[in-house]
C-alpha cells in the first residue's frame, strides 16, 4: 500500500545551517500527523520540502506515490495548506476571500459558504478579514486549507499566538477536520497540542527527527516517574519519606511532591493517612520527553 | 490555463477601490493638479513687460495711434521725470528698463537680472528706432512682415496641460499597483499560497494587468471628463480615441517599472520609495509639469529612455496637435519594447517568498 506521505533522507541546507539533516518519517492515511520542535527546529522547511514549495538537497518525497517537486499541478487539488499567519487578499470580506479561493479551485460559492458555516463565521461574513480577530483569523484560514476538500491538509502552527480558550475552540474544529478520514500534518511547538491531537508525532531539534512514534507511547517509553502531589503539611515530610523506599519526596513550601514509579501504593499510604488535601496526580508529558532526549528544557 | 483569471482581478480590483489611500493618489492628487494647472493658466497670455521712459520719449510719444495700441499690447510704459529714481528701480527689478532720448540717440537703460524680458525691451525698442528711421526717410517699405500661428487659435493651456497630468497620473496608478500587489502578495504569503493552488502564473500576472489597464483607462475617462466642462474647455481633435491603445501600451510600459521595482524590494516602503524616485524625476522630465520643450537639450535627450516622455508626445500629437493614429505607431513600439525589456529584467529578479 501507498503511504500518503512517505519522506526518505531529506536534507536542506542554508549556507552552514544544516536546516533539515535527513529527515525520514511515513504518514498513513487517515492519520493526525504531528511535526513537534521549538522554533528554528526545521518543522517549517521540512513542510515547506514535502508541500513542494522548496527543493530538498538530497532525499526523495512522495506525496500520493508523486514527488511533489517540481510544482505538479496534479497533486495541487488534492492537498490543502494552511499557512502561518494571515495569507488573505486585502480588504476583502471573509466571504469574499473564500469565495476566490473557492474559485481559483473550481469550487462553487455554495461549498465556500458551507465551509464558511463549518468554522462558525458565518455571522462574520461580511467582516473584513483585518478586522477579525486571531481566532477568528486562524478559523478562515484553515476554511481556505479546506475549501476544496483536500485529502491530505498541512496545518502549520494554527494556533500560535492564541489565548488558550481560542486555542481548545480550534482544537475541537481541527478534531472534526480529521475525523472525516482526511489525513492532517500539524506542525506545532506546543507539546500540550501534540498530546491532545495527534495520533504519532516526530520530535524534532536541530534538523533531525529524535523520536517517532504515539505520545502515549513516548511518554511511556520513558518511564519517568509520576509526580503525587498534596498541599505543603498534610503529613510531615520525614513521614512522607517512609511511605515508599526509592520515592523522592519534596516539600516546597506549597506543596509535598512524591515522585515515584509505583503511583498507587503511594496513593494508598496517603488515604490511609488522611492526607489527600489538594491532590494532584501528574504524568509525565511530552515535556519529559524532549528534556529526556535533548537534556534540556523545552523552549517553544 | 487562465483558471484563476476572474476571481483574482476581481479580488484585486476590490482591494483597490476599497483603498482609499491608493484612490486618492491615482485619481484625486493628479486631478488636484489638473485643476489648479487648468485654472492657473487660464487666459493666461505673455504678460505685459513695464518700462520706464524718463521724461519725453518722442520715438515712442509721437507713434501713430494704431501702432501705439500695438506697443501696448506688449509693453507698457509709464512715465517718470527724475532720472535717477528711475534708474534705481530698473536697478531694483521694478522695471524691466528706462528709456530716455538725447536728440536722435535713444538710450535703452537695463538690468541684466531678467535677460529674457531685457532682450525683449531691447529688441521691440530697436524695432522701433528702425521704423522711426524708415519713416522719417520717406520711402515705404518694401518688405514687409505678417505673423500667423499655426494652430487653432483656441490652444490654451488646458490643452498641453492635460495629456501631461494624464499621463502622470496613468504613470504613477500602474507603477504603485504592480509593485505594492508584488511585494504585499509576498509578504503576505499570498503568492505562495496561490502556487500552491492550481491558478498559473499567466493566470496570476495577467489578473493584474487587467485590473492595471482597468483602473488607468478610468483615469483616462475622468480626466478627460473633467477637462471637457466649459470651465476648463479642453477641445479635443478627431484621433483623440487613439489615446485608448496609447494608454494601454503606456500602463504595460509603466507596469513593467513596478514589477521590476516589486520584485527587487523587500517591503512595501522600499518599493513605494524606488517607485517615487523614478515616476517623479520622469514626470518632469518628461514634460507632465513643464513643456519638455523649455528644458536643456541633453535633458530632452536623457528624458527619451522614460515611457512617459513617448506616451506625452503621443497624447498630445492626438488628442490635441490633430495628427492622424499613424503617427504614433513609433511610439507605441517604443512603449511595448521597453514593457517586454524591463519585465524580463523583473522576471528574473522574481522571487515566490522572501527567504
Amino acid at each position: 500500500m501507498v503511504e500518503t506521505i512517505q519522506v526518505d533522507d531529506v536534507r536542506k541546507r542554508y549556507g552552514d545551517v544544516a536546516a533539515v539533516d535527513g529527515v525520514s518519517f511515513a504518514v498513513r492515511e487517515g492519520e493526525f500527523f504531528g511535526i513537534l520542535g521549538p522554533n528554528g527546529a526545521g518543522k517549517t522547511t521540512t513542510l515547506e520540502i514535502i508541500e513542494g514549495l522548496r527543493k530538498a538537497d538530497s532525499g526523495t518525497v512522495r506525496i500520493f506515490g508523486t514527488s511533489p517537486w517540481p510544482r505538479n499541478p496534479a497533486l495541487l487539488p488534492r492537498i490543502g495548506v494552511q499557512l502561518q499567519a494571515s495569507s488573505f487578499f486585502e480588504r476583502l470580506t471573509a466571504r469574499e476571500q473564500i469565495r476566490t479561493f473557492a474559485a481559483l479551485y473550481g469550487v462553487g460559492h455554495a461549498r465556500a459558504d458551507a465551509m464558511l458555516e463549518e468554522v462558525g463565521l458565518t455571522d462574520k461574513a461580511n467582516t473584513r478579514s483585518e478586522k477579525l480577530s486571531g481566532g477568528q483569523m486562524q478559523r478562515l484560514s484553515i476554511a481556505l486549507a479546506l475549501v476544496h476538500d483536500p485529502e491530505l491538509v498541512f496545518l502549520d502552527e494554527p494556533t500560535a499566538a492564541l489565548d488558550p480558550q481560542a486555542r481548545r475552540n480550534l482544537w475541537d474544529l481541527l478534531r472534526r477536520i480529521n475525523s472525516t478520514g482526511r489525513t492532517v500534518v500539524l506542525s506545532t511547538h506546543y507539546l500540550d497540542e501534540a498530546e491532545a491531537l495527534c495520533d504519532r508525532v516526530a520530535i524534532m531539534d536541530h534538523g533531525r527527527v529524535l523520536e517517532l512514534g504515539a505520545p502515549a507511547a513516548l511518554v511511556r517509553g520513558l518511564s519517568a516517574p509520576t509526580r503525587v502531589a498534596v498541599a505543603s503539611g498534610a503529613l510531615p515530610v520525614e513521614e512522607a519519606r517512609t511511605i515508599q523506599d526509592g520515592a523522592t519526596v519534596e516539600d516546597d513550601g506549597v506543596s509535598l511532591t512524591i515522585a515515584t514509579t509505583e503511583p498507587g501504593p503511594v496513593l494508598a499510604a496517603l488515604a490511609e493517612r488522611d492526607a489527600l488535601h489538594g491532590l494532584s496526580v501528574r504524568g509525565a508529558t511530552l515535556e519529559d520527553v524532549f528534556l529526556h532526549l535533548t537534556g534540556r528544557e523545552y523552549r517553544a | 490555463m487562465m483558471r484563476g483569471l476572474g476571481p483574482l482581478s476581481k479580488a484585486m480590483l476590490l482591494g483597490f477601490l476599497r483603498d482609499r489611500v491608493s484612490l486618492f493618489f491615482t485619481i484625486i492628487f493628479p486631478l488636484m493638479f489638473l485643476v489648479l494647472f487648468g485654472g492657473l493658466f487660464k487666459d493666461a497670455g505673455v504678460s505685459q513687460t513695464e518700462i520706464l521712459q524718463i521724461g519725453a520719449v518722442p520715438v515712442i510719444d509721437q507713434l501713430p495711434a494704431d501702432a501705439r495700441a500695438e506697443l501696448d499690447r506688449v509693453l507698457k510704459v509709464e512715465r517718470r521725470d527724475d532720472r535717477q529714481a528711475a534708474l534705481e528701480a530698473v536697478r531694483e527689478g521694478d522695471f524691466a528698463a528706462a528709456v530716455e532720448q538725447d536728440g536722435d540717440r535713444v538710450i535703452v537703460h537695463y538690468s541684466a537680472a531678467d535677460q529674457v524680458r531685457s532682450g525683449t525691451v531691447r529688441s521691440i525698442l530697436d524695432l522701433l528706432v528702425q521704423e522711426s528711421n524708415q519713416a522719417a526717410s520717406g520711402v515705404p517699405p518694401k518688405y514687409s512682415l505678417d505673423l500667423s500661428q499655426v494652430e487653432d487659435e483656441s490652444l490654451e493651456a488646458i490643452q498641453f496641460v492635460t495629456p501631461g497630468l494624464l499621463g502622470w497620473a496613468i504613470a504613477t496608478g500602474a507603477t504603485f499597483g504592480a509593485s505594492l500587489t508584488l511585494v504585499s502578495w509576498r509578504r503576505k504569503r499570498i503568492l505562495r499560497r496561490l502556487r500552491l493552488s492550481p491558478a498559473r502564473v499567466p493566470a496570476i500576472v495577467l489578473a493584474r494587468v487587467l485590473v492595471s489597464v482597468l483602473i488607468a483607462l478610468g483615469q483616462t475617462a475622468i480626466f478627460l471628463g473633467v477637462a471637457s466642462v466649459p470651465y476648463f474647455g479642453l477641445r479635443l481633435s478627431g484621433y483623440w480615441w487613439m489615446a485608448v491603445p496609447l494608454v494601454v501600451c503606456a500602463t504595460l510600459a509603466f507596469m513593467s517599472i513596478g514589477l521590476l521595482a516589486g520584485a527587487w524590494a523587500k517591503t512595501e516602503e522600499s518599493a513605494s520609495a524606488i517607485v517615487n524616485l523614478v515616476v517623479l524625476p520622469m514626470a518632469f522630465l518628461s514634460g507632465s509639469f513643464i513643456p519638455a520643450d523649455n528644458l536643456p537639450g541633453w535633458i530632452r535627450t536623457v528624458s527619451n529612455v522614460f515611457p512617459l516622455k513617448h506616451l506625452n508626445d503621443a497624447m498630445l500629437d492626438v488628442m490635441v496637435r490633430g495628427q492622424p493614429p499613424t503617427a504614433v505607431l513609433p511610439q507605441m513600439g517604443i512603449l511595448l519594447g521597453f514593457a517586454v525589456v524591463v519585465a524580463g529584467l523583473a522576471m528574473w529578479l522574481f522571487r515566490w517568498d522572501d527567504v
